[in-house]
């Protein structure tokens, strides 16, 4: 069996997580769970969803791309269509809204992912903005009024959907693929002249990147009650960005880790409308100067708890000398 | 030997940047097992050549064929998996990755297994790593390295890291090799140890090298043939004492004025 090929550790997360799972479960059943708070770590939930699928994109394959949200509204609509329109299950709305966003990331991918840098920051804003305007220009998705969604996103379908994103990011990025991805993040020639085609790879990394937040789309869409293309904007990308930039650029649990921190802070805050986003900037701020690298700089919380292996320093070919 | 296919044939290939001629009318036949010099003046074109050879650049004339089979046009990835790798003049080796991360990813083309396959985690998931990974160690040890194994590349002495980005186009598994100028920078210990590294890896694995160097001891010490590059053009070809007393060579390298007068 290959699944038990996983290490102690992994089981013991998985464990921990199904135990916090439960618990928030039956608080939630027996009512002991206000709705502010239920509402939040749903919330929190699909914002984690969205900073792991972006930290694919930026934090592995170090494409600077800042047109998340137009991925997570394509997998919104996709998902509302096919439920409030046409009726049909919720499970199956979640997966178009995946597999809906996931398309608009390869036709998208494809040709941008030739920039570099600024360039492609550039032309993904675009695309995000492009999804807006037709969202906001086609009549069948309601135009700027939105579209009425029925609530449906429990906490059983988010937190299997947050769980099964995280362990296939995890996944993906501890194998020859996610390697692949690395060097591309690390030196894209280099990669190249490794035999690694860099394209394929920034593409299928956009394209799963996208997938997820189609699906963090779909459980937005059915969390909400409404979706109106202002909820997509420029600012949501710039969200998602912050949570992954924050969380320290290439490591996968600082992304979830500031995906809860500043949702919470910005939940809270909303007690004080006129001074939130003031604040909310604040923290910002205090945390970039503190800690510039990001919560975890590159290292995941599973590097705390393994031992160190010790590397005897051992002198084999005398060739100790730097020089500058 | 010239009855034989030579490995690598280039056939007066070049490349315009424009108006600019960098690199014309290169001929060239590197047969198998062969350590091979290219070195001319700053600017010479060398590592252009370098470039047009693993895809980089198309070259815009001529064309270039390893096992007689055209190259041009594939792009570098392509080439590399057809069996040209390379090292760079300026170290890049993937610096925030381990050392064992840098070789593994060189041996990417090897294992099989799909995206699919690693996000399910299939059992071949499991074997292609681990083939992967077991090679790389088997790997880094041939070269010495295997201590460093998960230190960041980045925190290498120098020399390693030199040694390490040699060990990392080794495990691409060529048929040619390609080093530019992989003694910039050290001192004369470390050349030397260079020295050593490369002919041994030449006879480990049977291994033809082109070799792009400024220090002429490492170059004469070592390679079996040598061009010479000025100006985008070959001016002179042939064994190292040839080289040495070419008065085009010499011209190239000391001006005009101080060939002939030391002609005279």
């Amino acid at each position: 069996m290959s699944i038990l090929k996983q290490s102690k550790g992994f089981w013991l997360s998985i464990g921990l997580a199904f135990i916090v799972f439960f618990i928030i479960q039956f608080l939630i059943v027996g009512g002991q769970l206000n709705p502010f708070y239920v509402n939040m770590i749903l919330l929190i939930s699909i914002n984690i969803i969205l900073a792991v699928s972006l930290h694919l994109i930026i934090g592995i394959t170090g494409q600077f791309s800042i047109g998340h949200a137009g991925f997570l509204a394509v997998g919104a609509y996709a998902s509302a269509i096919i439920t409030m329109k046409l009726g049909l299950p919720f499970w199956l709305a979640i997966l178009t809204g995946g597999i809906a966003a996931a398309l608009s990331g390869l036709v998208i991918g494809i040709p941008t992912l030739r920039l570099r840098g600024d360039y492609l920051a550039i032309a993904t804003l675009g695309f995000g903005e492009i999804v807006r305007i037709i969202l906001l220009n086609v009549d069948y998705v309601g135009g700027a009024s939105g579209m009425q969604v029925s609530h449906m996103a429990t906490w059983p379908w988010v937190f299997f959907s947050m769980l099964l994103t995280i362990l296939a990011i995890r996944n993906f990025t501890y194998s020859r693929h996610g390697r692949a991805c690395l060097s591309v993040r690390e030196d894209e020639i280099a990669a190249d002249a490794m035999g690694i085609n860099t394209t394929y790879y920034k593409v299928a990394a956009f394209i799963i990147g996208a997938f997820f937040a189609g699906i963090a789309g779909s459980l937005y869409a059915h969390n909400f009650y409404i979706i109106q293309p202002s909820n997509f904007g420029f600012l949501k990308s710039i969200d998602i960005l912050i949570y992954v930039v924050l969380g320290g650029l290439g490591s996968l649990s600082g992304s979830v880790l500031s995906a809860v921190f500043l949702t919470i802070v910005s939940t809270f805050l909303q007690d004080y409308p006129e001074t939130r986003m003031i604040l909310y900037s604040l923290v910002l701020i205090i945390m970039m100067i503190y800690r510039p690298q990001g919560l975890m700089g590159t290292k995941e919380l599973t590097s705390f708890f393994k031992k160190k292996p010790v590397i005897k320093e051992e002198s084999q070919d005398g060739n100790k000398h730097t020089i500058a | 030997m010239a009855t034989n296919t030579p490995l690598l044939k280039v056939d007066d290939a070049g490349i315009q940047f424009g108006g600019l001629k960098a690199v014309s009318n290169i001929l060239m036949e590197i047969h198998k097992g062969e350590l091979v010099g290219l070195i001319g003046p700053n600017g010479a074109g060398k590592t252009t050549l370098f470039n047009l050879l693993t895809g980089v650049y198309v070259p815009t004339e001529g064309s270039i064929l390893l096992n007689n089979k055209k190259l041009n046009g594939l792009p570098p990835y392509k080439i590399t998996q057809k069996g040209i790798s390379r090292t760079f003049q300026n170290i890049r080796l993937f610096n925030d990755l381990s050392v064992l991360d840098n070789v593994m990813i060189a041996y990417h083309t090897l294992a099989k297994h799909s995206i699919l396959t690693s996000i399910l985690r299939l059992p071949f998931h499991f074997s292609g790593e681990k083939e992967m990974e077991e090679k790389a160690i088997e790997f880094l040890k041939v070269f010495h390295l295997d201590t460093y194994r998960n230190e960041k590349a980045k925190n290498l002495p120098y020399g390693q890291q030199r040694r390490l980005e040699i060990a990392r186009a080794l495990a691409a598994s060529p048929k040619l090799l390609l080093l530019d100028e992989p003694a910039a920078g050290m001192n004369p210990q470390e050349t030397n140890d260079l020295m050593n590294l490369i002919r041994f890896i030449r006879e480990q694995f049977h291994l033809t090298i082109i070799l792009i160097e400024h220090d002429m001891q490492l170059v004469m010490g070592v390679c079996e043939r040598i061009y010479v590059l000025d100006h985008g053009r070959l001016i002179a070809q042939g064994i190292p004492e040839e080289i040495r007393n070419n008065p085009k060579v010499i011209e190239a390298y000391l001006g005009e004025e101080v060939s002939s007068y030391a002609e005279n």
